[in-house]
């Protein structure tokens, strides 16, 4: 092994040094520690971006753990999908990040750089295992952090919606190791590999087990991932933290829909039995209910941070609906759309902690107020990410919902498909015109313009960097296809993924 | 009446107690109903790696049979993080009750503070 191998383990062993780092530099000299923790997000890019260039070869690797061969160690496995999502990860935490120092928001308590870091660790970890049960764990750890990091700064209602939030996740938790139970007692082994093979060499007396294993393991990941009917305790929950959690949590949510397209074709695909495919007559009304659900939200919120929740909601569901019909090629849909729909979701949240922060007691309340500061070009930062987040062209999201529509064509259900892309993407296009009408073009007819806040413009900066962001996914489009395309091409073969992690066995 | 009998209603019982508790209103309860679920949990998943009787789950001299040792390192790992989690619960519960005024999980302020001290 030489040292471009090691490389694997990067993602997870660079935030768990900066974040105990950070925890000791704030206590004395916060400068040292903002430079660290931005030192940290930086190198997590560079190492996600070397990943994303290594995996270019289209090869899978395995890492095992202190070199214990594979069912029996634990691996770390790094394929075309782990590597997007690493630098997906990576590219918003440091916009994100960015955007929480010029905002001053980190200075609302002691914790905010390493829960951030270990809210890192947690998802990159999430993405590279190839172990149910550290699957299980890494998500803990990205939950614990999420809990501190959502309430931070605090507050009543953050408090009451904090609450939910935990009891939600901690059941959630608990169903999670009912599933990994179930599988281990059937197949007697958790390396997602291993389970593959095992599941499809299982005696019939055991499918009905399977079944049962699957669809809870498939239920718990749509509770992360808020899908409807599991959804209800998002929108409380982003809309009550901070803008620039919110921001993050944008990808926290997707941890689940990756977990779903890990998991499904590999361990539930055409060999296992009576569990092939088995969540899938559940997840197209499931997808059909979340986006109408978040949709309608997005037409009925009443304010910017609760509207972008509710649009999180809808591309999750917008989302599903592709990944509902497990091909390949909606899968690759799927993938373009998940990258769209984060860093979407993450422009919303951050234009809308910007105009807050400008409107004085007006907040993110989608009501008229007198002229702001910079009204024009936060107004425009909205506009541009409205559009991507509903999917109107010229930018990704319309080629993202394109794809969709494109390869979901003369599958079963696809009338039903592309009527709930369109439609909610109508009753989205009403909703945010609704909103940003009444904060950016309307004024009250009485009050003397809101005056402008210190160090104002800095904070356009994070938001224009995720719009930007979203320009060059349109801009290259082609090759992000291609890229999404090869990512399903490799989820659908998941004998060389099981080839590659096994590979020591066999030595 | 078997092992496997027993263990598997203790561990519908506890679930059963803990979902109950899980959906009530009031934080105290919640906290009681996540902690009984949590070791319905980590009963399940001691049992998944078969009931037996005097085995040990790594090496004794002289023992060829050994237990499955696996899902104890399992349930080792989710009683530590369930514990963590459950602590975090209450802490919350309690800074949300003196912060809010009320215990309700909906956040329904029933009534103030102050009245329901003696």
């Amino acid at each position: 092994m030489n040292l471009l191998d090691h490389l694997v383990i990067a993602p997870v062993v660079i935030p768990a040094i900066v974040a105990p780092l950070t925890l000791l530099a704030m206590r004395r000299r916060r400068r040292i520690g903002v430079a660290l923790s931005l030192a940290g997000c930086t190198a997590m890019l560079v190492a996600a971006l070397a990943l994303f260039g290594i995996v270019q070869d289209d090869s899978i690797r395995a890492y095992p753990l202190g070199d214990w061969p594979a069912p029996f160690g634990i691996v770390l496995v790094l394929d075309r999908l782990a590597a997007t999502m690493l630098v997906l990860a990576a590219t918003l935490a440091l916009i994100v990040m960015i955007h929480a120092i010029v905002t001053a928001v980190d200075r609302k308590g002691w914790h905010f750089h390493p829960m951030f870091h270990f809210q890192l660790l947690g998802l990159n970890g999430a993405f590279l295992t190839g172990d149910l049960f550290n699957l299980f764990v890494f998500f803990e750890v990205l939950l614990i952090a999420s809990y501190g990091l959502m309430l931070h700064g605090q507050g009543a209602a953050r408090l009451k919606a904090g609450v939910a939030y935990v009891v939600v996740n901690i059941v959630g938790s608990a169903l999670f190791l009912i599933a990994l139970g179930l599988l281990y007692g059937l197949t007697g082994t958790l390396n997602m590999a291993d389970l593959a093979r095992s599941v499809a060499a299982l005696g019939s007396e055991d499918q009905g087990l399977l079944r049962m294993a699957g669809l809870l393991l498939v239920a718990v990941f749509a509770l992360k991932a808020a899908i409807a009917p599991l959804h209800l305790w998002l929108p409380r929950t982003y809309a009550a933290t901070s803008p620039v959690v919110a921001a993050l949590f944008a990808i926290m949510t997707k941890v689940g829909v990756y977990a779903m397209i890990r998991v499904v074709p590999l361990i539930f695909g055409d060999d296992a039995g009576a569990a092939a495919w088995v969540p899938a007559p559940w997840l197209l009304p499931a997808a059909v209910l979340t986006a109408i659900v978040g949709f309608a939200g997005v037409l009925a919120a009443r304010a910017m941070r609760e509207q972008a929740a509710f649009a999180i909601l809808g591309s999750t569901g917008t989302l599903l609906l592709a990944l509902s019909c497990w091909t390949q090629a909606t899968t690759a849909a799927a993938v373009y759309y998940l990258v769209h729909a984060v860093l979407a979701g993450a422009a919303l949240f951050l234009v809308a902690d910007v105009t807050l922060r400008r409107r004085g007691q007006y907040g993110d309340a989608t009501v008229a107020s007198p002229r702001f500061a910079g009204q024009q070009a936060a107004g425009l930062l909205f506009l541009a990410a409205t559009i991507a987040a509903v999917g109107l062209p010229p930018l990704s999201g319309f080629v993202a919902k394109l794809f969709i529509l494109q390869t979901t064509f003369g599958t079963a259900p696809w009338r039903l498909i592309w009527a709930t892309v369109l439609g909610t993407t109508l009753v989205g296009v009403i909703g945010f015109a609704r909103s940003g009408s009444a904060i950016f073009w309307k004024a009250a007819p009485d009050g003397d313009p809101i005056a402008c806040p210190p160090r104002a413009r800095a904070e356009f900066v994070a938001p224009a960097m995720l719009v930007a962001l979203l320009a060059l996914l349109t801009i290259g489009a082609g090759w992000a296809t291609a890229q999404s395309l090869a990512i399903a091409a490799q989820v659908f073969a998941p004998e060389r993924y099981i080839a590659a992690v096994l590979a020591g066995d066999r030595e | 009446m078997s092992l496997e009998f027993l263990v598997a209603s203790a561990i519908a019982v506890l679930v059963a107690g803990g979902i109950y508790l899980a959906l009530r209103g009031r934080t105290f309860q919640v906290v009681l109903g996540l902690t009984l679920l949590s070791y319905a949990v980590n009963l399940f998943l001691f049992a998944v790696g078969r009931l037996v009787v005097d085995r040990p789950p790594l090496y004794a001299k002289g023992v060829t049979e050994h237990a499955d040792s696996l899902p104890q390192a399992l349930v080792l790992t989710a009683i530590v993080i369930t514990f963590g989690m459950t602590a975090l619960v209450v802490i919350l519960s309690l800074r949300s009750f003196l912060e809010s005024g009320s215990d309700q999980v909906d956040g329904v302020a029933d009534r103030p503070a102050d009245e329901m001290r003696p």
